[in-house]
């Protein structure tokens, strides 16, 4: 389908060591993609922070994270990654969305703080409906 | 398992964290700095975070707790070397380390803590205040 090669990878997610793993492969990957300091330091944490609601929350701490490369809407190089898992799901995402909800209880900084990092979350669930997050960043065109 | 070393020096701790430092081992870091206060008597902590390419909202409050934890321990900990990207992030993802004493690098931050520790020597805690020597 895309004429030139594309990075994808899968990591699985299973306790701990998958948070690790998988915020350093997917910064890794952003500076392949040209990504610079700061916005790999972005990307690394908001993976950290979705993959250690798996590990905490998803049912035996397991998930999945898929880690691809994807062109912006200006044709700017990109990356995106879905974090899912098929735990007990998120009932209410309006109310996951706001500031200061999920810091109590441990959720990290929650999904706000993730959201910040980068340019575009979606978030996709139910109650028992297991969970998926789909963030983007794009490269910022200045520079080279 | 990787642990992170805690080398003691005069009344201070000093331990640096490495780059791939998960949560059990942060935990374990901070358990262990706590019974290593509270056994030595020390004063201070450097926590010298350089190497760290990545503060998370876990590592963060870590880090905040270590301090807090340590004053009630009567030491003062200066967390040492933050990255630039790293501040960054952190400011984004909305963590606020109240509570804890930075410095750019392991240089400043041991002038630092010998002025803090001085200060909890003497009780003096006025910053006009020449601290004595001990």
């Amino acid at each position: 389908m895309n004429a030139r090669e594309s990075t994808e990878l899968l990591v699985p997610i299973e306790g701990e060591s998958g948070i690790v793993n998988a915020r350093s492969l997917a910064r890794n990957i952003a500076r392949e993609l040209g990504f610079g300091m700061v916005d790999q330091s972005r990307i690394a944490t908001a993976v950290s922070e979705l993959t250690r609601n798996i590990v905490r929350y998803a049912s035996g701490g397991r998930g999945e994270v898929v880690i691809r490369e994807v062109a912006g809407p200006a044709d700017q190089p990109g990356v995106e990654i879905v974090v899912s898992d098929e735990g007990p799901g998120i009932a209410d995402i309006e109310f996951a969305m706001r500031e200061g909800v999920s810091s109590s209880t441990g959720l990290g900084m929650g999904l706000p703080g993730t959201r910040r990092l980068m340019d575009e979350m979606k978030i996709e669930s139910g109650a028992g409906r297991g969970t998926v997050i789909t963030i983007r960043k794009w490269r910022r065109q200045s520079g080279k | 398992m990787a642990r992170v070393p805690i080398i003691r020096i005069g009344d201070m701790l000093i331990a640096s964290v490495q780059e791939d430092i998960n949560d059990r081992e942060a935990t374990d870091l901070q358990d262990e700095l706590f019974q290593l206060l509270e056994r030595t008597g020390a004063m201070g902590v450097i926590l010298d975070v350089s190497l760290l390419q990545l503060i998370d909202s876990f590592l963060g409050r870590m880090l905040r707790e270590v301090a807090l934890g340590a004053r009630l321990l009567g030491a003062q900990t200066v967390v040492v070397g933050i990255q630039p990207a790293v501040a960054v992030t952190l400011v984004e993802l909305g963590l606020e380390l109240t509570g804890v004493r930075t410095a750019l690098n392991s240089d400043k931050g041991l002038r630092l803590l010998r002025q803090l520790m001085a200060r909890t020597r003497t009780g003096n805690w006025s910053w006009n205040e020449r601290s004595r020597k001990h």
